[in-house]
């Protein structure tokens, strides 16, 4: 056995400590509610009231704990229950009468109430675990691993399973071993790019003496994809000591966490988690009694897409709007405050912890060879079980929506993944056996991006995604480069023309030429990528846009202009009025035979009487071409 | 203004300027926490801050116009945002929000004239297994179709006439 240096023996008798603070509860009852934003969003906080309320009123041995996120957003509101004598087992879809019967049937007598639970966590001989699902063989969890599990407002939770024992380690050794083992793992970057991270923080070091800093980027502003917010609300501990060992590799002894300011319960959690780390000697000066000297702290963004692009991002932290500049220098040799600074995601540095503890090797074997480790993806849109994923690199796009989100919801048809957010593209059934790397999806045209991949349907119309995208493009371009923002701003009148009819055939061929000039004209990437979504649905579902331009026909049924609303006589029925009084603007009335119908010129096609018809009837239909509408009115021969 | 405002301004922004440290790196955190305490950025405030900073008025006026999170208007007594990530969007949030636009007669990023409403549109609020959603004074409504639209305004008092539907579209979203 190797002798204990000072560090690992602070760190031992902090983790000593920690773990008898667990011990002496593991003897009682536990309840763990997920309550991350989107958990309390779905009902957590009655959830975990209600729990607490009955458990106070039977007088039971238990205890109620929060923690962050699991993971299976479809079934939100969760919670696992340890009771002694049982496999820990998860809850979903808890309301306060189910918790009633949980607490009444389970805590209080031995039943636990099979029928309502989700999996179990630990393996038994009753009920499945989580790798007795499709979803469980694939998922792989290293930056997850203690989301959902631990209190993220307790950092003796995380220390007592390990937490915190890497830095003990890196103390140990000297920056350079760090270094060298961030180097030797190829982790990439997990802002989008994949740029290497050891070869970043290498530039640091070669960058000289002086100070330096450390800055993680939490300003995740990609529509669709949360998994930034989740891990900084669920495990802040594991960012933070990433950041540490960053910090002491590179010879920082300032850091920042950049996030979001529509993150409050983030910035809340990790505001928290920086204090008690303070408290523990594990943050501040000389960690663990060390040499090493380094403070953290939050700063908070203020939303602008572009501050995701590093160089925009420290310019925001010194205080000007958010325009990139250009490079080199990089910000290894010349960031915040002109120092030099190593910028990571916060998933890049949650890989750090568990490669220090157990290795390159490890994190090698895990994944491809040139893309090692895992992807972290939020899935979401048309998608049977939504929620926060993680698989390992090379995992194919199919078997992430089909097996580990289990398909399309409702039986639809697939249409798309869109990946990489607004940055990315939509890629078709035909192009989802790629397997998820950096360099795969780039070469389908998307890009990984943060990692927000949402499921399309039949029901979505890919001009009308586009042109979503573009939107938000436009309106978060700095206005810096021309091309950029004179460019999107001209693609999105074209694309809005089409989806409202007014489309020409060469509109296509100039959206082509704009996206390709845009791409090239922009300095950052916000620019250089702005043109996927568009390149991409026109490479795949070209048939789409001809159809909206040539036909003025929406095949998806969604661009408002180019549909109308109608009901199928032959299917309304005389005794039913629901669709009457759902529509806001009384443009549904009864015919003189008792059937209803719309008065067109009322209408604001809100959707509303096609949700609330019946489905016994299903009489509301869409209809496009709206010249359609002449056809059928003329077919009942009003 | 509102009578008294111009006082709570001035103490406001002095009291945010005696936390933070005058320098240009502050600005952000200055104005987050103004914004904080009045829930908007008057003029006056930036006028203010900008004076104590000694920078140009238009500099702290371009930040705050730069990034989303500020907010120009006096927001109205009951908060409406309207979620535009890409979930929401795509199974009915612009439905929604056209409702709230039909219904108080505004525009997103507008109050109504007596501050009663306000209406804004978010990014993503993470909470795409509920899409569309709304989040309402900071609570987060799930699956919000045009009725419930109608039953959110009604629930805080709002009376809704049915409206014809005719000359009410609106143009340009001003984006």
């Amino acid at each position: 056995m190797t002798v204990e240096t000072p560090y690992q023996e602070r760190y031992r008798k902090l983790k000593d400590s920690a773990a008898a603070g667990e011990e002496a509860l593991s003897r009682q009852a536990v309840i763990q509610v997920g309550m991350a934003t989107c958990g309390i969003a779905a009902g957590a906080v009655p959830v975990k009231e209600a729990f607490v309320r009955f458990i106070e009123e039977k007088n039971i041995d238990a205890r109620v704990m929060e923690v962050g996120c699991m993971g299976h957003c479809y079934a939100e509101p969760l919670a696992i229950i340890s009771k002694p004598g049982f496999p820990a087992l998860c809850y979903g879809y808890l309301d306060e009468d189910l918790v009633e019967r949980l607490v009444e049937d389970y805590l209080l007598n031995d039943d636990p109430c099979y029928e309502f639970a989700l999996v179990a966590l630990e393996p038994n001989d009753v009920f499945p675990t989580l790798s007795d699902f499709p979803r469980g063989v694939h998922e792989k969890k290293i930056v997850l691993e203690h989301c959902g599990f631990i209190d993220p407002g307790e950092i003796d939770h995380y220390i007592s399973r390990g937490g915190y024992s890497a830095l003990a380690e890196a103390l140990s050794g000297t920056p350079a071993t760090v270094l060298e083992q961030v180097k030797e793992s190829h982790l990439r970057g997990r802002g989008g790019a994949g740029f290497p991270a050891g070869l970043k923080w290498e530039a640091a070091v070669q960058a000289g003496g002086g100070t330096k800093y450390v800055i993680c980027n939490a300003d995740e502003g990609d529509p669709g994809a949360f998994m930034d917010r989740s891990i900084l609300e669920s495990c802040p501990h594991q960012v933070i000591e990433g950041m540490l060992l960053c910090a002491y590799a590179i010879g920082a002894e300032k850091g920042y966490l950049y996030i979001r300011a529509e993150y409050p319960l983030a910035v809340k959690r990790v505001r928290l988690a920086l204090e008690q780390a303070r408290e523990k000697g594990l943050l501040g000066s000389s960690i663990l009694g060390s040499s090493f000297n380094c403070d953290l702290e939050v700063f908070r963004g203020s939303g602008a897409f572009v501050c995701g692009e590093s160089s925009a991002l420290v310019r925001s932290m010194e205080g000007k709007m958010g325009i990139p500049a250009t490079r080199p220098p990089r910000l290894a040799q010349s960031g915040f405050r002109g120092r030099p600074t190593v910028l990571n995601n916060v998933k890049t540095f949650a890989y750090i912890p568990p490669i220090i503890n157990r290795g390159v090797d490890w994190f090698r074997s895990i994944g491809t060879e040139k893309n090692p480790g895992t992807a972290v993806f939020s899935l979401v849109g048309k998608v049977a079980h939504t929620g926060l994923v993680e698989v390992p690199m090379g995992t194919t796009l199919r078997e992430l929506i089909y097996d580990v989100g289990e398909g399309v919801a409702n039986d639809k048809a697939f249409k798309a993944a869109q990946i990489g957010g607004p940055s990315g593209g939509c890629l078709p059934e035909a192009a989802i056996d790629i397997p998820i790397d950096f360099d795969s999806l780039q070469e389908a045209g998307a890009i990984m991006g943060s990692g927000g991949l949402v499921v399309l349907d039949e029901d979505d119309c890919m001009v009308a995604i586009a042109r979503y995208f573009l939107e938000f493009t436009q309106q978060e371009s700095c206005g810096k480069c021309t091309f950029c923002r004179l460019g999107t701003k001209h693609m999105l009148d074209l694309l809005t023309a089409i989806t409202e009819g007014r489309g020409e055939p060469e509109d296509l061929e100039v959206l082509e030429r704009l996206a390709w000039e845009v791409k090239e004209g922009s300095l950052c990437n916000l620019g250089a990528t702005a043109p996927n979504p568009i390149l991409t649905t026109l490479r795949y579902f070209r048939d789409e846009y001809e159809a909206h331009i040539n036909e003025k026909r929406c095949p998806a049924l969604m661009c408002s202009e180019l549909i109308v609303y109608y009901i199928e006589p032959s299917k309304c029925s005389k005794l039913c009025s629901v669709c009457v009084g759902s529509c806001p603007t009384e443009a549904i009335y009864t015919r003189d035979d008792g059937l209803k119908a719309i008065d067109q010129d009322k209408c604001t096609k809100c959707d509303n009487c096609l949700k609330t018809c019946p489905p016994d009837y299903n009489a509301v239909i869409k209809l496009s071409p709206p010249g359609l509408l002449a056809e059928k009115e003329g077919g009942k021969g009003a | 203004m509102v009578e008294g405002e111009e006082e709570l301004i001035r103490t406001s922004v002095s009291e945010v300027l005696g936390e933070q440290e005058a320098v240009r790196e502050s600005l952000i955190p200055i104005l987050l926490r103004v914004q904080e305490k009045l829930s908007y950025l008057p003029p006056l405030a930036m006028e203010l801050i900008a004076g104590a900073l000694q920078i140009p008025a238009v500099d702290v006026f371009g930040l705050a116009t730069f990034y989303n999170q500020f907010r120009l208007h006096p927001p109205g007594k009951y908060q409406l945002q309207v979620c535009m990530g890409t979930a929401c969007y795509m199974v009915g949030g612009k439905i929604a929000l056209d409702c709230f636009e039909r219904r108080l007669g505004i525009n997103e990023g507008e109050t109504t004239p007596d501050r009663e409403f306000s209406l804004e549109r978010v990014a993503c609020v993470g909470c795409c297994t509920l899409a569309p959603v709304v989040v309402v004074n900071e609570e987060v409504e799930g699956r919000v179709t045009p009725t419930r639209v109608d039953g959110i305004l009604i629930a805080f008092g709002k009376k809704i006439q049915p409206s014809t539907g005719v000359g009410e579209k609106k143009g340009d979203d001003g984006s």
